[in-house]
């Protein structure tokens, strides 16, 4: 038993090391920076987009047109999950600001 | 036969307490602002209770007498003067068709400052007085100003000015509109946003007089009573609009546009909990 949790975790490590190493395409960045935009846009539609998704979405937009496709993948990625903490923070606040009421 | 009129009796007992508990929940949910504005006082006054009621609207001045010594200095050469000055001029000055401000005021727009934002029933929304002037301007064939800007920090200035010492005085109407425009500016108070996970209450409610980095946070209470104000750190005029704006900036979160619904029911909901206390604008800020 052990032994097979062993090899389990070993396998994901390598294939998680093969994974990081895979340089990424033109495409990878268009389908993570179009994921980015998506959410972002949805954080619009609440009003509550934030300056670093914006930020990030800009870096990798730069990244990928001095042709650094990991970097800009990276760089969508980390703006996708920023527009998916404003959503998150946007819907949970649309009951949880009554704690801070003044009553 | 007994038993069954005791149940009944029992059934009748447990149906109007439940509507009796039914009919606190919804008053409970019930906007009421007037409560709500003495409470909002009260919460300030008990917070800081050596600090006047009219003494709020000096904002962190307010906060300790080493700050207060400061404004008091201040006062005697104040930094918004020029801007009061232009906005005086400005405000005398005729549109090109000869019409001018006071025309499109109640009192040609002299001391009237306290009574905006109003909430107008015709529109069925707030309109503040940032949004009233350039109204105005448009009215007239004029470009309207932008609202961040010297030109309205200006004509605001001179506006307050003029209503120096005048309770603020909003009026919410008998309007279920008017009442949806002061709950949604008191829930975007309190909404947390942006990156850094911030309300206005967070800084303004929960911790004015303390300091974040260089600067010692306003209380909420009057906050609005001293705008347009003279900032240091902006090393120039600030509007309502300007501070809105640059508030959810600093928050990390992109701002609204000016005088959008939302920024423009904000200044509804802060200006009515401040009812009572008076104007000092134009203010000076570090």
């Amino acid at each position: 038993m052990r032994k097979s949790t062993l090899a389990l975790a070993a396998g994901l490590l390598i294939a998680g090391a093969a994974s990081a190493l895979a340089e990424n395409s033109e495409a990878d960045f268009k389908a993570a920076y179009a994921a980015a935009e998506a959410a972002n846009k949805q954080a619009a539609s609440l009003h509550n987009q934030w300056t670093t998704t914006a930020a990030a979405l800009a870096t990798a937009k730069k990244a990928a047109d001095g042709g650094n496709f990991d970097q800009a993948v990276a760089g969508s990625k980390e703006a996708e999950a920023l527009a998916k903490a404003s959503i998150y923070q946007a819907e949970s606040e649309k009951d949880a600001w009554k704690a801070l009421e003044i009553h | 036969m007994r038993s069954a009129i005791h149940l009944a009796s029992a059934a009748l007992a447990l149906a109007m307490l439940s509507l009796g508990a039914a009919q606190v929940a919804a008053a409970a949910d019930t906007p009421d602002p007037a409560a709500d504005a003495k409470a909002f006082q009260k919460f300030f006054t008990d917070k800081f209770p050596k600090v006047k009621l009219d003494d709020f609207v000096n904002g962190p001045y307010s906060m300790n007498e080493d700050m207060h010594r400061q404004w008091e200095e201040k006062e005697q050469f104040p930094p918004y003067d020029f801007s009061l000055d232009l906005g005086k001029e400005m405000f005398a000055k005729p549109f090109k068709n000869g019409k001018s401000y006071a025309d499109c005021f109640p009192n040609q727009g002299i001391g009237i400052r306290q009574n905006y934002p109003v909430f107008d029933e015709k529109e069925g929304k707030v309109v503040t007085l940032e949004l009233a002037l350039n109204r105005c301007r448009e009215a007239n064939g004029e470009a309207p100003f932008s609202y961040v800007k010297d030109d309205m920090a200006a004509l605001t200035a001179y506006m307050a000015f003029t209503s120096r010492g005048k309770p603020f005085d909003i009026k919410i109407p008998s309007d279920p509109r008017a009442l949806e425009a002061y709950e949604n500016g008191k829930r975007y108070f309190y909404t947390r946003r942006g990156q850094l996970n911030f309300s206005c209450a967070s800084c303004h409610v929960q911790n004015p007089g303390e300091r974040i980095r260089a600067e010692v946070l306003a209380p909420a209470l009057g906050i609005l009573n001293a705008m347009p104000i003279y900032r240091s750190e902006w090393g120039g005029m600030g509007t309502i609009s300007r501070r809105f704006t640059t508030c959810n900036s600093q928050i990390r979160g992109v701002p609204l546009e000016p005088q959008s619904d939302e920024y423009r029911d904000l200044e509804y909901y802060l200006s009515y909990v401040s009812n009572g206390l008076p104007i000092s604008g134009p203010g000076a800020r570090p």
